[in-house]
């Protein structure tokens, strides 16, 4: 038993781990970091899943103008490639935030973090304004199917980023007060899966909806 | 940082988002390739939708390839979804939910397309109902 602890203790990072004579330690039930990310990943995945409705929504009414305006009409890529370039950077600031929590380092996590929430802010803003802007030129939900399948799909992402932003100002305050406890440091590892997932969806939406789009 | 790094190496499997370095410098390495590449392949989007240069059929199909490409660069390098051992059951978790998602985008647009194609045109289904 002693072999077996000494060869787990000096266990690389390379997965599998040679626990010398004896066979492979049979650990138990997997430590609570690993059940909560594994969790947290399941609902992403079933979020994407929902995504992926709204997707399909949207790539089959997309031609569906009833008249009314086109994504090509509508639709100012100049705004969404610096939207993308807000979103972009904000997930590269929630990894140094990760990395920051895992050294524990307050003031880089606090900053990181602020930073992230500003980049965000800065996404919802032109997100917003972009919407007003279509309402006022008469293209807003009720013009037409392809209208809104478009506010449902790209607000609906919308929704998940002001989330995101609630969510980090909470982990903020609770760094802030409780520091890196293991139960902070677990919300921390759900909070940057999910911002992380919402860039994978943004690619998504500003290929399909704006990309693709324009062109239909 | 002590009981972190228990936590990610005393089982054999890895909670998604975690790395297996718990060096500053390579995890920063990690970030900033990520977000490199993830530029690079978004700019090229941009670009290609609204290039002359390239067959104009061929410009829907890239945008999709490079989609996909930064889909899996952001997967790597920002939520660590790696082929390593320690990270099967992520990956099959993940590889069920594209599964479910294909079905879902792929069906609708199989089956919508095939109702429009067999459809009557819409004035002259108006002129039946009468």
């Amino acid at each position: 038993m002693a072999d077996t602890t000494m060869a787990f203790a000096q266990g690389g990072s390379n997965g599998l781990r040679v626990t010398g004579e004896s066979d492979v330690a049979h650990s138990g039930p997997a430590p609570k970091r690993i059940v909560t990310g594994y969790g947290f990943w399941l609902f992403l995945l079933s979020d994407i899943v929902m995504f992926s409705c709204f997707f399909a929504s949207y790539a089959v009414l997309v031609g569906q103008t009833a008249g009314g305006p086109r994504g090509s009409q509508l639709f100012d890529l100049r705004n969404v490639a610096v939207e993308t370039g807000f979103l972009l950077l904000s997930s590269f600031t929630c990894g140094l935030a990760s990395i920051a929590a895992g050294v524990r380092n307050q003031r880089w996590f606090q900053a990181a973090m602020a930073a992230t929430c500003l980049l965000g802010l800065a996404f919802l803003t032109m997100e917003g304004r972009e919407f007003a802007g279509l309402v006022a030129r008469g293209a807003g939900p009720t013009r037409s199917a392809f209208l809104s399948s478009f506010f449902a799909l790209v607000g609906c992402h919308g929704a998940h980023v002001s989330a995101g932003i609630l969510w980090l100002l909470t982990m903020m305050a609770q760094v802030y007060a409780k520091g890196f406890r293991a139960d902070i440091q677990r919300r921390l590892l759900c909070f940057a899966l999910f911002w992380h997932a919402l860039d994978i969806i943004w690619v998504a939406v500003f290929s399909v909806v704006y990309l693709l789009g324009s062109a239909v | 940082m002590s009981d972190q790094v228990q936590g990610i190496h005393s089982d054999l499997d890895v909670a998604p988002g975690d790395e297996d370095e718990a060096r500053v410098g390579p995890k920063l390495l990690g970030y900033v390739v990520g977000l490199g590449l993830a530029i690079l392949l978004t700019a090229t989007s941009f670009f290609v939708a609204g290039t002359d240069l390239v067959w104009q059929p061929s410009i829907p199909v890239a945008i999709v390839v490079l989609a996909i490409a930064q889909m899996g660069v952001h997967l790597v390098f920002f939520l660590h979804i790696t082929t390593g051992a320690d990270n099967t059951n992520n990956v099959l978790a993940l590889a069920f939910g594209m599964l479910i998602v294909f079905l879902v985008i792929g069906g609708s647009l199989w089956i919508m397309a095939n109702l429009n194609h067999n459809m009557l045109p819409m004035d002259q289904l108006m002129r039946m109902q009468r």
